[in-house]
């Protein structure tokens, strides 16, 4: 392992973090958040409370009702108490509903609203960390923490909180009265609940490690039906479908194994949980019988009893269950801070340097003069530098070729300029500033980028290709941009799209081909009007003749604005004034391509042709001529 | 598709596109209730036997569950008396009878669920596999109409919509059912005035149910739409990160996002809205049916008409009832997501390929190819589309390498994918020395003829593994052979773990020119006698595309070959070349014939000359 640099951040992701919190402590953290809901939610828990004490009070009606008014009306013929107890069980029963009613109205909207804001404080950090987090952090954990946890954590508050506070109450009120009008009853329903409550629980932890196995497994198994589709065309070309389709088996067939373990696990609790209480029911039954038979019980308190234990079975399941929720619901907080947690180490500086300001819209005609001094750069997770103290002028106006072995470092030096990376050593200037002196707004207003891997978004044509643009240009102005940039990346074929510029892409729109999301990301770069313009290889999958439109119209954009391209081939150099060399992370040569041809053996070995070998040919040494 | 294929992605409407329609005929939606109701059946026949188990299981233990307060009411009004009067024997058998409904009725539960889970796992897997099977057996015309996306949600979304439902729904909602079925008559026998006063009581309770289905259905179809929207955003922004932030779009996206996260929290809210009211609604019933129960069987026991043990047993028969009611109004949803996702999933599974294998197929000359082609007057079009292809006659000698050039749109790709049968020709035929490959088995074909794209995808795994597609029983010495041969193995043995490291999802830090050797190592491993490179080295850099041009010679020996490409570099190795535009041929010779001449060839030639050093 490398030394770790001082200023990264190297915090991994991982699926169960260990924090060294209680689990009070580490729930305690949402305060921030909940602040707000707290007296709702206080509220949400008071009528809760309310309910389960009213559901336990239709029990001791029956019980009254059955030894006073039954026993003694049936002799005396009086009904009045009789209609008294069903008035009483009315009121009760329709408070219960009402407070339980109450009691979900409270909690929703401050549950969502938590749920809401914890989601959006999070994607603001994502999207204000830099690249270099994104690189390691696989998306699928950001998305499980963004939906999965936050998904928890709302159930939790809006469910679980009450229902932990509640069925704790409720058994000990409930248990309580058993035992004060039960006595012997309600400590052999005790004996039952105890084993259930601690079985509930265990069972939700093994349950929950199941699932997390079998969730794994169906993600695996939906990577492999994604590349056989994404991948049809090898395995078509190959034949290779039968043998796709055993692998599948063999991973869905273990899948099968996963499921039916859970679901073993499942049926031993829901044996458990129908046997233990039923049991406890039975004798029950028979000690109650036995004691109503001795006269030392009513007969209204043994129908109280199993009215009361109905009551009561529920609440005794669900702790188990709410202990563990709340359990999970601290890992997914735990795990929620894990990102939040993560310090920025690209920020912005606190007084920013003033350099003029960009007239948005136009550019490119003054300044834009980059500098990289002595840079030398290491990604985080490396051992070695991809670059060592490269020094290289890009004097305004000018487009300088970056050219160098797949490797080399040239696409890391291009995203150093829009500050995508920081420098581990030295600096980069923009006009005579530190970039890492500007705010990356500032930076990003004056250098923009066409990325090998073009970008798309699910958005129509025109958004993708303004993206740069500020939304607050005049309409008429940012047509004539789009229709410009379009133009000279030699997008023509948006025009014939269903519905032109306004034709949605991206996932869920029409799919471009690669030579067509190149010219896009290309047009996207011009319409931005920077100062200094990186492209990186930005003519790969263009065919020879599209390529030299291109060519030559970008030459003339070009004219009035920095440049940094990385080319690969000799038509991409001749976009350039000059080129630089880069070799092992230096740059070794900077030069036209004529001196360099007739100077640099490592740039002719990159450049020329199949034809030419290294010594030059005729051909060559008449071009030096 | 690549900058240069020839033909844009169409998307023509095919029978499968209506599976996403939502306005469908009554007919037709007839149609497709019956389609997916005969795949149900066809799925669920080979477990009749383990069905029958199942529901004697389930039937036992609700009728465990039933006893209860039967069993409450006998003691009360038999045990209780027979005791007071010196008996012991009917509060043994009744307490016995507890026990052993109890443990019969707990064992029986926990049997269904295993037997349940058996079933659904079976039939999952026997449904995945299908869906899997049928993916790969539909021709590509499919794939680029259908498009991955969708493809894939059958496979993942709607199957999971489908486990969901079997996956403990189901399970609960047949013993909830039932148990209400038996509860009602439990409660009919044992008193039938009380039987009345629930069936009066079950009235609201079902109207209530009804109203949470339909508003329950509407709102968990808008909580899934939006929260589709705010993953696709999600994950969107996560992958581009690198767009956002260098044009510094993150006020907007976050300004989108929020806008999501709204429209996902108010289908929250509705849906809480809704289970707020039903759940509460149904304890009312409950509680009221209570009152009811006790407001008639209280007056009758002044009437002494009935017994306090049987009242007491009605009470807890009404109490229980409504329980299980929460949990079917619960499970309609998972039921109509998984009837939603049955009948797409059978509409896939309805799809007939295009390509089909042959019903009796021919065998090669001699048993191997030697790799004469022949196009045999064929015509070309995409569906009723425009004529790719008029009338392209062309024979292609074993061993040959013939480069095809020319613009996009000329119909070069077009006649790749004829050759490797991923399309097959409107009208003429492709034959491989001398038998239509429409006649061969598809096994045979594949071993003859392999096509290298631009898109060079590696799978998930091992770099030892990506090569060893090419043939899956190939030694680890013949697979470093081949990458030597096309010059892969340098690079390889540099990665942390040689042939053994795990090129990620993303390619991981394999170059584009890598990946593109590595899929040429593929090829050369797999050895075929007709070797197609759809552009294939155009994301080489130039001592990339050098080194590849030696492997090249290596792959190329011995064989028939036709390069399409657009680097007139690579074209130089070529024994012929063909120049094509509209579909037609118009210039076929030498390398060494067109550059002589002055037809398009020779002036690309002399574009490109002039483009190097």
């Amino acid at each position: 392992m490398p030394p770790t640099d001082e200023r990264s951040n190297r915090s991994e992701p991982s699926s169960e973090p260990r924090s060294e919190l209680s689990t009070f402590a580490s729930v305690r953290r949402l305060h921030p958040y909940v602040r707000t809901a707290l007296p709702r939610l206080a509220a949400g828990l008071a009528a809760s409370l309310g309910a389960s004490l009213m559901a336990l009070a239709i029990p001791r009606v029956l019980q009254w009702v059955t030894d006073g008014p039954l026993t003694a009306g049936a002799r005396d013929h009086d009904w009045s108490g009789l209609a008294w107890s069903v008035a009483l069980v009315a009121v009760l029963g329709a408070g219960e509903a009402g407070l339980i009613l109450l009691r979900r109205t409270l909690v929703m909207f401050p549950g969502t609203r938590v749920e809401a804001a914890m989601r959006m404080s999070l994607f603001r950090h994502l999207q204000d960390l830099p690249v270099s987090f994104h690189d390691r952090w696989p998306g699928g954990q950001l998305l499980s923490r963004i939906m999965g946890d936050l998904g928890l954590l709302r159930r939790w508050l809006v469910f679980g909180i009450i229902q932990l506070v509640v069925s704790i109450v409720t058994i000990v009120v409930g248990v309580g009265l058993l035992v004060a009008t039960g006595g012997w009853l309600g400590i052999i329903f005790l004996c039952g609940a105890i084993p259930v409550t601690v079985l509930a629980f265990r069972f939700s932890r093994r349950y929950r490690k199941i699932s997390r196995l079998s969730q794994d497994q169906s993600g695996d198994l939906a990577t492999t039906v994604e590349e056989s589709v994404h991948g049809i065309r090898v395995l078509k070309a190959f034949g290779r479908g039968p043998d796709a389709l055993d692998q599948f088996t063999e991973q869905a067939a273990e899948l099968r194994e996963t499921e039916i373990r859970k679901a073993t696990t499942d049926a031993g609790l829901t044996t458990a949980l129908r046997v233990i209480p039923e049991v406890t029911q039975a004798v029950a039954l028979v000690v109650g019988a036995y004691l109503v038979a001795q006269g030392d019980m009513t007969l209204g308190a043994l129908v109280a009893f199993f009215t009361t234990t109905a009551v009561i079975n529920g609440p005794v399941v669900d702790l188990g269950m709410t202990l563990s929720m709340t359990l999970n619901a601290r890992t997914a907080v735990d795990r929620f801070f894990e990102v939040m947690d993560t310090v920025n180490p690209l920020t912005d500086p606190e007084r920013p340097a003033r350099p003029e300001p960009v007239t948005p819209g136009r550019g490119g005609a003054t300044g834009g003069h980059v500098a990289f001094r002595d840079v030398t750069f290491r990604y985080d997770d490396a051992a070695r530098p991809v670059l060592r103290h490269v020094d290289l002028e890009l004097p305004p106006g000018t487009t300088t070729a970056l050219v160098g072995l797949t490797g080399s470092g040239k696409s890391t030096l291009a995203m150093l300029a829009p500050r995508l990376f920081d420098v581990t050593v030295g600096r980069v200037e923009v006009d005579g500033v530190d970039v890492r002196d500007l705010t990356r707004t500032q930076v990003r207003e004056r250098v923009a980028v066409a990325f090998e891997d073009p970008t798309l978004f699910s958005a129509s044509v025109r958004d993708n290709v303004l993206l740069g643009v500020s939304d607050d240009l005049p309409d008429a102005e940012r047509e004539t941009l789009l229709a410009e940039s379009l133009e000279i990346a030699q997008a023509h074929f948006v025009a014939d799209l269903p519905d032109g510029a306004d034709t949605r892409i991206g996932e869920e729109g029409m799919s471009l081909s690669g030579g067509q999301r190149q010219r896009l990301a290309l047009a996207r770069a011009i319409a931005a009007r920077p100062r200094v313009l990186v492209l990186d290889d930005p003519l790969s999958a263009l065919d020879v003749t599209t390529e030299e439109a291109v060519t030559a119209r970008l030459r003339d954009v070009l004219a009035a604005t920095t440049t940094l391209v990385i080319a690969h081939r000799p038509s991409t150099v001749a976009l350039a004034d000059r080129v630089a060399v880069l070799q092992d992370g230096r740059v070794t040569a900077v030069g036209t391509h004529q001196e360099l041809l007739a100077s640099d053996p490592h740039y002719r070995h990159i450049i020329s042709s199949l034809t030419s070998e290294p010594t030059p040919s005729p051909t060559s040494q008449e071009a030096l001529s | 598709m690549t900058a240069t294929t020839d033909q844009p992605t169409r998307h023509r409407p095919t029978d499968a596109a209506t599976d996403d329609a939502t306005l469908l005929g009554k007919e037709a939606s007839r149609a497709v209730r019956r389609r997916s109701m005969r795949l149900l059946g066809d799925l669920l026949r080979p477990h009749t036997k383990a069905l029958a188990w199942a529901a004697l299981l389930v039937v036992a233990s609700t009728l465990g569950q039933v006893a209860g307060p039967w069993l409450v009411a006998v003691a009360i009004d038999r045990a209780v008396p027979a005791l007071a009067d010196g008996s012991g024997t009917p509060l043994a058998l009744t307490g016995a009878g507890y026990l052993a409904a109890a443990v019969l009725g707990g064992v029986a539960a926990g049997a269904y669920v295993r037997a349940a889970a058996r079933i659904a796992q079976a039939v999952l897997l026997d449904l995945r596999r299908r869906v899997f099977r049928q993916t790969q057996r539909l021709s590509l015309e499919f794939h680029e109409s259908y498009t991955s996306g969708r493809i894939i949600s059958r496979q993942t979304s709607d199957l999971e919509a489908l486990r969901e439902l079997l996956d403990g729904g189901l399970t609960g909602v047949v013993s909830s059912l039932l148990l209400m079925v038996f509860t009602f008559a439990g409660l009919a026998l044992l008193d039938w005035r009380s039987g009345v006063v629930l069936a009066v009581a079950f009235v609201p309770a079902w109207l209530l149910t009804r109203w949470f289905q339909r508003m329950s259905q509407r709102y968990y179809r808008e909580q899934r739409t939006a929260s589709a929207r705010l993953i696709v955003k999600f994950v969107e922004t996560m992958t581009g990160m690198r767009a956002v932030q260098a044009f510094r779009r993150q006020p907007t996206t976050e300004a989108e996002y929020g806008r999501l996260g709204e429209d996902y929290r108010d289908a929250n809210l509705q849906i809480f809205g809704v289970n707020g009211r039903f759940q509460p609604g149904l304890i009312l019933i409950g509680n009221l049916t209570v009152v009811a129960a006790l407001a008639v069987g209280g007056w009758r026991v002044l009437d002494g008409a009935l017994e306090v043990g049987v009242l007491a047993a009605v009470l807890l028969y009404c109490k229980r009832f409504f329980q299980p009611v929460q949990q079917l109004g619960m499970f309609y949803n998972a039921f109509q997501s998984a009837t939603a996702a049955l009948e797409k999933v059978s509409g896939l599974l309805a799809e007939e390929p295009t390509v089909v294998e042959p019903a009796r197929p021919l065998p090669l000359p001699g048993g191997r190819a030697r790799g004469e082609l022949r196009l045999d007057h064929v015509r070309f079009q995409y569906g009723d589309g425009p004529v790719v292809l008029p009338d392209l006659d062309l024979t292609i000698p074993a061993g040959q390498t013939v480069a095809v050039v020319g613009t996009t749109g000329a119909g070069k790709s077009t006649v790749a994918k004829l050759v490797t049968r991923f399309y097959d020709a409107s009208a003429g035929a492709v034959r491989l020395d001398g038998v239509d490959v429409r006649d061969l088995a598809s096994a045979d074909l594949r071993r003859a003829v392999v096509m290298v794209t631009q898109e060079a995808y590696l799978f998930s795994g091992s770099v030892r593994e990506n090569i060893a597609l090419g043939r899956p029983d190939a030694t680890q010495a013949e697979i470093e052979a081949a990458a030597r041969a096309v010059g892969a193995h340098e690079f390889v043995l540099e990665m942390p773990d040689g042939y053994d490291t795990d090129v990620n999802k993303r390619g991981g830090r394999v170059s584009a020119g890598q990946r593109q050797l590595l899929s040429f190592a593929r090829a050369f491993l797999a050895d075929p006698a007709v070797l197609v490179l759809d552009e294939a080295t155009s994301s080489l850099d130039m001592p990339g595309e050098r080194l590849v041009q030696r492997g090249l010679q290596t792959l190329l020996a011995d064989r028939t070959a036709i390069i399409i490409a657009h680097r007139l570099s690579t074209v130089a190795i070529a024994d012929r070349v063909l120049v094509m535009e509209h579909g037609r041929v118009v210039e076929d010779g030498t390398p060494e014939e067109l550059v002589a001449g002055e037809g398009r060839y020779a002036r690309l030639h002399a574009a490109w000359r002039d483009s190097l050093v």
